[in-house]
């Protein structure tokens, strides 16, 4: 065990600094790797919560009695499963549909930095490539209902163009507050701002210091307003109850994917919960605070065992706001079309576009908090 | 559009093609119209379709998310079930009747038995009619609780099923005790019970529905007051009395429309006039009066109400007697030869049995009046004008069974 630390350590330092081309193919295979684990734990984490919602046991067979690889075998059993594709289908769609919808939530997760090092794809333009990057997915959506020739996959691949398209823009307006705030979309520098210290010393010598700034959901209302209209329209985004019309079950039997199978049904499962963690991810990094534990104490660490443990509190968030979207989606009945479609346009957009204009008003003065009071 | 009696194969009704000026488009000239057609789509519900509660299969004409028409076309299921009454003696055919409204199949024994005995003159022991009325009571119980929590599943919330199916989980534990079975239980024969109640049982449902009392208040957390759940029900599918009474709609979609109908109470059949008990109507309090979420109400209501005349019958029930009427203890039994029609109230309505005996063992006619047919009939004009999503909750609120619809 002595010696395992140092070898990590310089394991981990030439992988991040000497050799780049070699980190960017560990970044990619880490990506895939991350984006399948990451599915399994969290369709196993679905189906837990779920029945414990429901007063049911859920998985207790596979894996251990908390059927830890209940997802691997369902995995396999659909990895094995007859590719079917209806005769009358536009049957080179219907076989791309699928890789295109997961395009987006994949490249997405190339730019989310897990911890200050561990990033695939540091770009400057953090924010706004996931923002843009994860709308292919309803092209790919929109492929998949057409190409079906199946009634009831075009009204789910109508009802998710509509519905996305309209959530784009709350969320995006929403996520714009913070990037108004931090001057940067650089998700790394926004997390930076978040953990920014106090006394303006960069180079600290001790492990804990205080940030002024905290975490951008706390850092003044109109952040606040922000974080909760970005979470509900990324709840729309990435298909989630009471949102979830695109795949309606009762409505519209299964939506868009209703006549996929086999591997290519499981694509769209991966989408899904990739989108799910991408969503989840963005909040935790623009308006948690990224890896930092504790709003206004933020922790100074590197190497290793630091990214380590970034990398844990990071996830853990994010597991957190996953967990929250679970609990809502068991909780909650699924809103009707208009429904959605008011919620979006006459509340969301209004809201996020007036959080927008007041927190530039805000940052004019120079407040944070209510004028007069704080 | 209750005259037209199309058949699914019809053609839809052509609409006009709508014509829009697009105004400053500068590559048009200014007077030229654009020519956006319109066009219905018919859609096929069913009949393996999750929201139509079986094979029920609904051809919907759709504009957009709108349904312009309705067409149910049903029939996926039927047995025979009324011919088969004439070709084997009625006791033979008791369990049969378990089959078609098969979520409360000790309505359907105890409706078909009392028309038996009411040809056939039995008269039946006061204990057998005191552990009728509580079985009864029971299923009706585990119907409602399943037509809840698949209504709640119909709208997107899966987890109030699971609760549902955990209290009627102890409902079918107590009426399997009993009888042995758990959906056809065959429990009702003519004059009388199959058995008498085993030692504990008592005790065991007025252990249950103490309980159940306190988690009937957990649908209302749930369900009935979630602001999405409103928004879902509440002035959708909304039903006049005078159209209710017009289709012969009957039990609890009846009383949502707030007529205050219930056979129990209007024609009292076993002891129900010894029972004191309220039958709930839908007020409209989130809505109008008898939209889907008074039709939910109501049933959340009525359960209460059965467990009320359940307690009332536990406490009256005479300890000892017998539970078969004398006459009817063999395989030849032979009723007089007559007719008559006796309905009672199954948890959906109305169920009828019209028979005609010849004096011997079968009857010469049997007719069910089975509520979830005639109920059924109303969708037709309901569902036009609504939308897709709300079809399915005007489709959950009406609470078919279709083994009852096509028999």
């Amino acid at each position: 065990m002595d010696s395992l630390v140092p070898f990590l350590e310089g394991a981990w330092g030439w992988a991040t600094s000497s050799a780049f081309t070699f980190s960017m193919i560990l970044s990619v295979l880490g990506v895939v790797a991350f984006i399948s684990v990451w599915a399994m734990f969290a369709v196993w984490l679905e189906r837990k919560a779920s029945a414990d919602f429901q007063v049911r046991l859920g998985p207790n067979r596979v894996g251990g009695r908390f059927g830890l690889l209940q997802t691997l075998a369902d995995g396999l059993k659909l990895a094995f499963k007859e590719d079917l594709i209806p005769r009358d289908s536009d049957k080179f769609l219907f076989a791309v549909a699928p890789a295109v919808a997961f395009c987006g939530a994949f490249a997405a997760f190339a730019a989310l930095p897990f911890t200050p090092a561990i990033t695939a794809l540091d770009i400057n333009l953090g924010v706004f490539f996931i923002v843009a990057v994860t709308a292919i997915g309803v092209i790919g959506v929109l492929m998949a209902g057409w190409s079906s020739n199946n009634k009831w996959s075009l009204y789910g691949a109508m009802r998710e163009a509509a519905q996305l398209i309209s959530y784009e823009i709350p969320s995006a307006l929403a996520l714009m507050v913070p990037v108004l705030v931090t001057g940067s979309l650089n998700l790394k520098e926004i997390v930076g701002f978040q953990c920014l210290p106090s006394d303006g010393v960069l180079d600290k010598e001790g492990l804990v210091y205080l940030s002024d700034h905290g975490w951008l959901a706390f850092y003044s209302p109109w952040t606040f307003v922000a974080f909760i209209v970005y979470y509900i329209a990324s709840l729309a985004e990435c298909k989630r109850a009471p949102f979830d019309l695109p795949e309606a079950e009762s409505e519209l039997v299964s939506g868009f994917h209703t006549e996929y199978s086999g591997m290519r049904f499981s694509f769209f499962f991966l989408e899904e919960y990739g989108m799910m963690f991408v969503v989840s991810a963005v909040a935790a990094l623009v308006f948690l605070g990224g890896w930092q534990p504790l709003p206004f104490i933020s922790l100074n660490m590197g190497g290793f065992l630091g990214n380590l443990f970034f990398l844990g509190v990071f996830l853990a968030k994010s597991v957190f706001l996953l967990w929250v979207q679970i609990w809502l989606r068991w909780t909650l009945p699924r809103m009707r079309v208009d429904q959605v479609m008011v919620m979006g346009y006459k509340y969301l957009i209004p809201i996020s576009l007036f959080a927008l204009l007041m927190m530039a008003v805000y940052e004019h003065w120079g407040v944070r908090y209510l004028p007069g009071l704080f | 559009m209750a005259d037209a009696m199309t058949t699914s194969g019809a053609a839809a009704p052509t609409q006009p093609a709508k014509t829009f000026a697009l105004p400053g488009d500068p590559l048009r000239p200014p007077d030229t119209f654009v020519d956006v057609r319109t066009q219905e789509l018919q859609i096929n519900m069913g009949p393996q379709h999750p929201s139509t509660h079986g094979v029920l299969r609904l051809a919907i004409w759709v504009d957009g998310e709108i349904v312009t028409r309705a067409d149910p076309d049903i029939g996926y299921l039927h047995r025979c079930a009324e011919k088969i009454g004439e070709s084997v003696s009625c006791i033979q055919y008791v369990p049969y009747t378990d089959r078609y409204d098969y979520l409360a199949a000790m309505n359907n024994n105890l409706g078909y038995c009392l028309a038996v005995e009411k040809v056939a003159e039995v008269e039946v022991p006061e204990r057998a009619q005191y552990i009728r009325t509580i079985a009864v009571e029971l299923n009706r119980i585990a119907s409602h609780l399943v037509a809840i929590g698949t209504y709640g599943l119909d709208l997107g919330a899966f987890t109030p099923f699971f609760y549902a199916f955990r209290e009627r989980e102890e409902i079918l534990r107590l009426l399997e005790w009993i009888c042995g079975a758990r959906l056809t239980y065959n429990f009702i024969r003519i004059g009388g019970v199959m058995r008498d109640t085993p030692a504990g049982w008592v005790e065991d449902i007025r252990k249950f529905l103490d309980l159940f009392e306190t988690r009937l208040d957990e649908f209302n957390d749930l369900l009935t007051h979630n602001h999405i759940f409103v928004a879902r029900t509440a002035n959708v599918g909304v039903l006049s009395i005078e159209e209710a009474v017009r289709y012969g709609l009957t039990g609890p979609n009846l009383r949502g429309s707030g007529l205050r109908y219930d056979l129990r109470r209007e024609q009292p059949y076993l002891l129900y006039d010894r029972f004191q008990f309220d039958i709930p109507v839908g007020t409209g309090i989130k809505g109008q009066v008898g939209d889907c979420w008074d039709r939910y109400w109501v049933r959340l209501l009525e359960m209460r109400e059965s467990v009320r005349i359940v307690r009332q019958a536990l406490d009256q029930l005479p300890t000892g007697g017998e539970i078969m009427a004398k006459n009817v203890r063999h395989l030849a039994f032979k009723s007089k030869a007559g007719e008559g029609y006796l309905g009672i109230e199954n948890p959906r309505g109305e169920l009828g049995y019209y028979l005609i005996s010849d004096g011997g063992a079968n009857s010469y006619r049997s007719r069910i009046r089975a509520p979830s047919f005639c109920n059924l009939s109303i969708l037709e004009s309901m569902l036009p004008g609504t939308m897709l999503a709300d079809a399915v909750a005007i489709i959950g609120s009406i609470d078919i069974v279709l083994g009852e619809v096509d028999r």
